[in-house]
């Protein structure tokens, strides 16, 4: 094999090279109001390139970098998931980098960087790799939640997600060490060569831990409690980028770490995970009940996603796998909407995010209103909204892999789920309206908003293509052999 | 012969000043010990054949980490008054830990079937010079990776912490060269019996001019 086949990572190799140039057009460009504008810009136009690029030379199944890259469509499927929710964020980011006062070039420069570290950790084919692309997608995101300086509730923030972040990065590690030293490989098809005889104790132990580690990343129970005050604390399009972005990614690590790096041993995990997404469904749905933030109400909502995400993911049967990208394209999807909605809260000029500010949000805004019920329906999984697929694919995955229970607990947690989506449906449809709210004026945001709520609700007719899609990239999920 | 020798020498030095670490009363005495301390134990790695890990040692430890604890406790104003009170009722759980390394150590030297021995050297060429053949070959990919954190970490850390505050006086040398005659000399009659002040050239626009 070619020792450095470059090709496959060009995606990869030209996102790095232009947010290092785009380094020096913050440091040059004056005023800072002005670099900002342009780097935001000229950021998204990179995003899409690089979307373009991984298309064009990702899909084509391959190893760069001598087998610590891999490309597949199966990758670049996800690749594009990221990509497009972090661009969709940088392009509805205008007026609120202006409110938040954060309006610097560096934002959407860290976006870049982190989305380059996200990219890294679906294509890692090695430990090393994975551990580099999970650095480099948080190291970003530490910042750009303690940005607005002048908040303690975002320095807060920005404090608590570091230090935890710094804590599963060291459970990480050990897992890490523990599993190159009971197998003797850092590569994943070596590892799962090693393995295939089965795991040692001291294996077990080590997957237990980078399991540990990356569910802190996904915010999975019970190592969720980090979100709900780092959702809050952030500036609000710093939090939409949290729940969107960095989870796909993480997730893409957990499911190419778990389906093909420890393929050959799923009773390793398997029980680790079917923990995970139980503790995550019940705590989401249950966690959420008592909520007056609406930021506090989305970090217990992902929490619950990212569970029922894990029953996919815990069936370990190949279905499970296409339940997982049906869902995270939903999830990018509805995120992207109620994340739109809520930036478009304001009362006098200032941003609101409290439940109760939305009573009778029907009477002063019946298009945003509209969308809204749209969304909380389809999170609520009632048919035939794009929602209610995810889960039924996922719980098909369990019950088709023998976990009827874990299908039956998801199914209790997810109407417990309901009661709370369906909360902010009757306080924007039935409650008086008391106090009226800025007419949103961001046409962008608005139009975001209308296009996601279109797709969330007609999903079932893009259910076919996006099912034969991912069908094609099956194959091709575990590695490239050869 | 010789090298048993400073094989003694770094291994006595290492451990006195390891020893001198923790019974130090000045702190700022302390950090200076542990210096020694790892530039004793990076002597070792030498006489080992380990000159990359020994160059590490040095670069990092001493470079960065122990300078890094030297500004700690030289600019903090840490009462270690207070920090030593505790010591009895710790000492317990101190001496548990230190038991438990101990027979860590003795279980590891005195198994039966642990090899403990150092890797062998390559003869003739330096591991300086092997590690180079593969980090920027094989490896470049997770070296180039490691750039890009610490370019992200030095990002992140001066756009958390720079402010460009108002009002502060700031020389800018460029500024200064490219000012004419004609923007900062005004020529005027002085007349003799008007207060000095409000005849002085309009002073807020050639402060501005200045900055």
């Amino acid at each position: 094999m070619d020792a450095l086949n470059l090709t496959p990572a060009i995606a990869e190799i030209f996102l790095a090279g232009a947010a290092t140039l785009l380094v020096l057009l913050a440091a040059f460009v004056e005023p800072e109001v002005q670099a900002s504008r342009l780097m935001r810009k000229i950021s998204i136009g990179a995003l899409v390139v690089t979307g373009a690029l991984t298309v064009s030379y990702g899909s084509v199944p391959g190893m760069a970098f001598g087998n610590l890259f891999m490309s597949s469509p199966f990758t670049v499927y996800m690749k594009l998931l990221v990509l497009a929710g972090a661009s969709v964020v940088l392009l509805i980011s205008r007026p609120h980098l202006k409110a938040d006062n954060i309006n610097k070039p560096e934002f959407a420069l860290l976006i870049l960087f982190s989305v380059l570290g996200m990219m890294v950790m679906i294509s890692a084919n090695d430990l090393m790799v994975l551990y580099m692309g999970l650095e480099l997608q948080s190291l970003p995101l530490y910042v750009i939640a303690a940005m607005q300086r002048d908040s303690l509730r975002s320095s807060e923030a920005g404090l608590k997600y570091f230090l935890l972040g710094a804590l599963s990065s060291g459970l990480l590690l050990y897992g890490l060490s523990l599993v190159y030293g009971f197998t003797g490989g850092t590569n994943y098809a070596d590892i799962a060569g090693s393995l295939s005889g089965g795991a040692s104790p001291g294996a077990v132990i080590g997957i237990v831990f980078m399991i540990a580690g990356i569910a802190f990343k996904i915010s999975a129970a019970p190592f969720h409690m980090w979100t709900p005050d780092v959702y809050e604390g952030s500036p609000t399009i710093v939090t939409a980028f949290f729940a969107i972005a960095p989870k796909i990614a993480a997730m893409t690590l957990f499911l190419r770490m778990t389906y093909g790096m420890l393929g050959p041993v799923p009773e390793s995990w398997q029980q680790v995970t079917i923990m995970l997404a139980v503790l995550s469904m019940v705590i989401g749905a249950l966690g959420a009940i008592m909520q007056t933030e609406l930021k506090r109400l989305m970090a217990y909502s992902s929490i619950a996603h990212m569970g029922y995400v894990l029953v996919g993911i815990s069936s370990a049967i190949p279905s499970g796998i296409s339940a997982v990208m049906v869902y995270l394209a939903i999830y990018v999807v509805s995120a992207i909407g109620v994340f739109g909605v809520i930036l478009s809260l304001s009362r006098e000029g200032v941003p609101v995010h409290r439940i109760a500010d939305l009573k009778g949000f029907s009477r002063s805004h019946p298009m945003h209103a509209a969308c809204m019920m749209i969304f909380m329906f389809s999170m609520a999984g009632i048919p035939p909204l794009g929602g209610f697929f995810g889960k039924w694919f996922a719980f098909l995955a369990a019950v088709e892999a023998g976990l009827v229970v874990l299908a039956v607990i998801g199914v209790l947690a997810s109407v417990m789920g309901a009661f709370y989506y369906l909360r902010i449906v009757k306080m924007m449809y039935i409650d008086e309206l008391e106090n009226p709210l800025d007419v949103p004026s961001d046409s962008v945001n608005n139009l975001v908003i209308g296009i996601s709520a279109l797709i969330v609700a007609l999903f079932i007719f893009l259910l076919g293509p996006l099912r034969d899609s991912i069908a094609a990239t099956m194959p091709y999920i575990v590695f490239v052999l050869g | 012969m010789i090298s048993t020798l400073f094989f003694y020498l770094f291994a006595f030095m290492t451990v006195a000043s390891g020893l001198m670490v923790i019974t130090a009363r000045n702190p700022v005495h302390a950090v200076f010990f542990l210096i020694l301390s790892f530039f004793n134990s990076s002597g070792l790695f030498i006489l080992m054949g380990a000159e990359f890990i020994a160059m590490l040692l040095v670069v990092v430890y001493v470079g960065a980490v122990a300078v890094l604890l030297l500004f700690v406790v030289m600019m903090l104003d840490i009462n270690y008054q207070s920090m030593q009170e505790g010591f009895r009722r710790h000492l317990p759980l101190g001496l548990i830990i230190g038991a438990v390394l101990l027979i860590e150590l003795v279980v590891l030297f005195s198994g039966p079937e642990t090899t403990l021995g150092v890797a062998a050297t390559s003869g003739e060429r330096s591991n300086v010079a092997l590690i180079g053949d593969v980090l920027y070959t094989d490896h470049i990919y997770v070296f180039q990776l490691a750039g890009l954190i610490l370019l992200v970490a030095m990002i992140g850390a001066i756009t958390l912490t720079m402010r460009h505050r108002e009002g502060v006086k700031r020389q800018n040398i460029a500024l200064q060269n490219a000012r004419t005659r004609e923007e900062s000399v005004t020529v005027m009659q002085v007349e003799s019996d008007v207060a000095p002040q409000s005849i002085l050239p309009d002073e807020t626009k050639s402060r501005k001019a200045l900055r």
